[in-house]
């Protein structure tokens, strides 16, 4: 028994390896090396030189317009999206949950979104957007015919790719929220609904008094999770705009990362590890604050 | 005698009130998921429809049209002849496979040790492991990009694979379907003298086999779609993945203005996986709703 | 208020597709509840009783029949205009609203003309608090609660609008037997004190006829009998009934009458007169047992419960349906443990007969005036 208990000892080290082996050069190691690197001056990655250590990066990062247009382009994207596709997901699952007929069908078309790849139908987005020399594009054309103008959503005003931006990003990231809130409002118990319609309840104030309270966990959990994807957006702006993004003025903090990394502008792992990391900070400030919100907000 | 004949009108008018206005929540609801579900499906539709317009019709059409009468395939032909789509495909296939299956092994062994072995230090890792989910990948990508460059591993399948083939959230989720297996089956086992790696493959395995359908499921769907890492990696189009290939077709494939091309090679990319859903409908949305957000 | 049941019938589409046939859950079941009673719908499960206490509530609709409360037909009236107070088996407390906000619920739901002030329903709900003695815990949460307590909320939130017809669904049967006693107990003394027609599901007979004033016994949607508790167990229609009621459960024998005498296997134990010769079900009543040293009903003896207020005989018969006789005796009796058998004597009034095939009984003058017991 003795004997046994000593090789499964070193046995469960041996199942581990794998897994220890490729964390620890993949993330263990990166994610002091990212700090490290983000303190040297200076560094050359061909030379792997650096002159000194310091803070200097962090300044020319917070310094950069580039930057600052990214940070500004991914609140705006955060603080627009989280809460409209949030509520517009609520909305739908609330409908959802209230019909029989056809419900599979929607709900499987509903999820489409998570399982297309995001740059191949943000092309599509793209072209139904754009407006180029010859055609002004679908949505264009619709506008037009309830009245308006046509704008270049892709190459035009900033508002107008913002929208395009928001837009995209809330269907794509509908089909998960839907999905948590259509089982989240499944799981409400009935006999609460019966308890409520029994005491003569309006249909309003089921919904505010009884099931929003009892999926607010699930709420929540939604909006950090909301937050901290929105923050990263990347790929999705990729599709829209292009790898060029500081040229179309529509980068993210992640873009800006990788930007200064590789490409066009890139070469510089110290600027990017500042970037990563000023993104890392604001992320988690935000998710403990929403998590203290949550904490006093959702009661049970 | 009248007051009864009056409280029956009133009775039956608020069943016909609410029979009327449930009627019209039910009509309104259901408009408004089709307007959703329209949203959904439209770019779809708009994909299937540009990529079998031919080149000429579509590059004439001044004002868009909803359909076509005369579909062609030459989209198709043209989408994997002008650029490489079919090595692109057969990249993130291999990608696809192989970042799957090694993940699937390191997982099931760690989670493995995790659930059913005994050693020295085992919960201190466990909780290093556990620290290690909240850091995002945009931090670690920056070191993780020169050390493969380092290792002289850029534009290889080691590069593009190594990094993604292991999961804390995955060890995780299939550690705790392990630990529901009861003792009692292990110790039986060892009593009949089943070594652990037999137990491990006779035993454990099986008995978890719908959380690992899931955990393989989503890793597909992940790899599929991947983005980022495939694109600071390769910069030799033999080895882009879909995404990049979508990135490069877009930037300089078939010249800027075949959008039906462009389109077609867009269908392609995305049939696998809409398949793969429609097939494990339930599989898919079960193991999203348990452990996954996009990406 | 008086609530009449008229040929309510409830079906439920079959679901699959190869069981074409409807589950019919209620069926013709017409009932005269009178006014201020408390009335328990009793039967195993899935007897209809719940699908009926729906149906009056208004969560359900009939397929068929008629409901009225007093003069009004409120057959098609959605539940929130029926003015009933639903107590759930659950008690379905809304878990994030404290005891006060629960029983508030209901009165902030009022409009138009029946809207009350605030000072008006915190009035109320400290008056039905009062009433089920919970107004200790009113800003609790549900979840900081016993079962009793949580009982208790869900009878105060039923009540605080006063409704005409109080319904409570299995409302003991989430609580441990002691609770049960106390809270069956309140449930009696609340009715009684507020006068509200009540009506209750209950699965468990003896819960039933402790407090109500009726049973209506169910099996399989159709109802089988309605009474008093004392009259529906003295005198039951049929051979479930008589199972149905009773604790222990009635001893069930193959009997057989030949010439107005009943015999239990090779036992005669009854003269039974004015029934034709035929074989029966004999269902004997613990207590219809009488220990006699020279009684027809032969047992043999298998052991001896003292319970301390009587004495249970635990024996065998070959013509018992059941794995054991079971006898409660008088604990003035004593039975000798160390015999292998053991003789009783039968009380007329509690033997009763059952149609073989359709357990329906078997009446005759049967006991009338018969002599108690049969040397």
């Amino acid at each position: 028994m003795k004997k046994l208990l000593r090789d499964s000892g070193l046995k469960g080290w041996l199942y581990l390896l794998p897994a220890i082996l490729f964390l620890g050069v993949f993330m263990v190691y990166p994610l002091i090396d990212v700090f490290v690197y983000s303190f040297e001056e200076g560094y050359n990655s061909a030379s792997q030189t650096f002159f000194g250590t310091g803070t200097y990066n962090y300044s020319y990062v917070l310094h950069d317009p580039y930057f600052l247009q990214a940070v500004k382009n991914t609140f705006l994207l955060v603080v627009i999206t989280v809460p409209l596709s949030t509520g517009i997901a609520l909305l739908i699952s609330v409908g959802l949950n209230s019909i029989k007929p056809l419900r599979n069908l929607f709900q499987t078309i509903y999820f489409l979104p998570y399982v297309t790849n995001t740059l191949a139908v943000g092309l599509v987005f793209m072209i139904l957007f754009k407006k180029t020399a010859y055609s002004d594009g679908l949505i264009n054309l619709m506008i037009t015919w309830f009245g308006g103008t046509a704008v270049d959503f892709i190459e035009g005003p900033y508002w107008a790719r913002m929208f395009v931006l928001c837009f995209y990003t809330i269907w794509v990231v509908m089909p998960f929220k839907i999905l948590i809130l259509t089982s989240a409002l499944a799981s409400v118990d009935q006999m609460y609904y019966n308890a409520a319609r029994v005491d003569g309840t309006s249909k309003l104030r089921t919904f505010l008094r009884i099931t929003l309270p009892m999926i607010s966990p699930m709420i929540f959990y939604l909006i950090i999770t909301g937050f901290i994807g929105a923050f990263k957006a990347y790929s999705d702006v990729v599709a829209l705009f292009g790898t060029d993004l500081n040229a179309a003025g529509m980068n993210t903090i992640v873009g800006y990362v990788y930007d200064m990394l590789y490409g066009d502008s890139g070469g510089y792992p110290s600027y990017a590890s500042a970037a990563a990391i000023i993104l890392f900070a604001i992320v988690l400030t935000i998710t403990c604050i929403n998590l203290l919100v949550s904490k006093k907000k959702v009661r049970y | 005698m009248e007051m009864r004949s009056n409280m029956e009108t009133d009775y039956l008018k608020i069943e016909k009130n609410a029979r009327i206005r449930k009627r019209t929540v039910n009509v309104i609801t259901y408009i408004l998921l089709a307007l959703w579900a329209l949203i959904v499906l439209f770019p779809f539709y708009w994909m299937l429809l540009t990529s079998v317009k031919s080149y000429g019709a579509y590059n004439s059409e001044n004002i868009p049209q909803f359909f076509t009468l005369s579909p062609t395939l030459e989209n198709y032909v043209e989408a994997f002849t002008a650029v490489p789509l079919g090595r692109y495909l057969i990249n993130t296939t291999i990608f696809t496979l192989a970042t799957t299956a090694i993940m699937l092994a390191v997982i099931t062994f760690a989670a493995f040790a995790f659930a059913r072995l005994d050693f020295k230090g085992k919960n201190i890792v466990f909780v290093l492991f556990l620290s290690l989910m909240m850091i995002p990948n945009e931090l670690v990508i920056i070191t993780n990009f020169v050390t493969v460059t380092n290792l002289d591993l850029r534009n290889t399948f080691p590069g593009l694979i190594l990094p993604s083939v292991t999961s804390v959230f995955y060890i995780y989720l299939l550690k705790e379907n392990f630990e529901q297996i009861p003792d009692s089956l292990y110790y039986a086992a060892k009593v009949d003298g089943t070594s652990d790696l037999k137990y491990l493959f006779r035993v454990m395995i099986p008995i978890s086999k719908p959380t690992l359908i899931t955990i393989t499921i989503l890793k597909v769907i992940e790899c599929w779609n991947s983005y980022v890492w495939p694109r600071l990696i390769t910069d030799d189009e033999n080895y882009f993945l879909v995404s990049n290939g979508i990135q490069e077709i877009r930037e300089n494939g078939f010249g800027r203005e075949n959008v039906p091309a462009m389109m077609a090679a867009v269908v392609v990319i995305s049939v696998p996986l809409i398949l793969l859903f429609l097939v494990f409908r339930n599989k898919v949305m079960a193991g999203v709703s348990r452990g996954g957000t996009k990406g | 208020m008086e609530v009449t049941l008229q040929n309510l019938t409830k079906k439920f589409p079959a679901r699959g597709r190869k069981n074409r046939e409807d589950v019919i859950a209620v069926n013709d079941f017409s009932y005269k509840i009178p006014d201020g009673k408390l009335i328990g719908l009793l039967g195993p499960s899935g007897c209809g009783k719940s699908t009926t206490l729906n149906l009056i509530s208004g969560l359900l609709k009939p397929t068929g029949g008629r409901i009225l409360f007093g003069e009004d037909d409120v057959t098609g009236l959605p539940p929130e205009n029926r003015g009933i107070g639903l107590v759930f088996q659950n008690y379905a407390l809304y878990p994030h609203l404290t005891v006060r906000q629960n029983i508030l619920f209901p009165l902030q739901n009022l409009k138009g003309k029946d809207k009350l002030s605030r000072a008006a329903m915190l009035e109320k709900a400290d008056e039905a608090a009062r009433l089920v003695q919970i107004d200790e815990l009113m800003d609790r949460k549900p979840g900081e609660l016993s079962g009793g307590q949580q009982q208790r909320v869900a009878i105060a939130r039923a009540l605080v609008k006063m409704p005409r017809v109080l319904l409570l669904d299995e409302p003991l049967s989430n609580l441990d037997a002691r609770l049960r006693l106390q809270t069956r107990e309140e449930i009696r003394r609340i009715q009684r004190e507020t006068g509200i027609t009540t009506i209750f599901v209950t699965h468990d007979q003896e819960e039933a006829m402790s407090i109500s004033d009726e049973i209506v016994v169910m099996k399989e949607g159709v109802v089988q009998q309605i009474g008093r508790p004392q009259e529906v167990y003295d005198n039951p229609v049929n051979l479930f009934v008589a199972k149905f009621l009773g604790t222990p459960p009635i001893n069930v024998f193959d009997g057989e009458i030949r010439d107005g005498r009943l015999y239990i296997g090779k036992d005669e134990v009854l003269s039974v007169k004015g029934v034709s010769d035929q074989t029966v079900y004999a269902g004997v009543r613990p207590e219809g047992f009488v220990l006699h040293k020279d009684g027809p009903l032969c047992c043999a003896l298998s052991g001896v419960e003292v319970m301390g207020r009587d004495i249970s005989v635990v024996s065998r018969h070959e013509a018992s349906l059941n794995p054991a006789v079971r006898a409660i005796i008088g604990t003035e009796n004593s039975v000798d443990t160390g015999s292998a058998l053991v003789r009783f004597a039968l009380k007329p009034g509690k033997v009763f007969l059952f149609n073989k095939e359709t357990g329906e009984r078997v009446r005759g003058q049967a006991n009338e005036g018969e002599e108690l017991l049969r040397p």
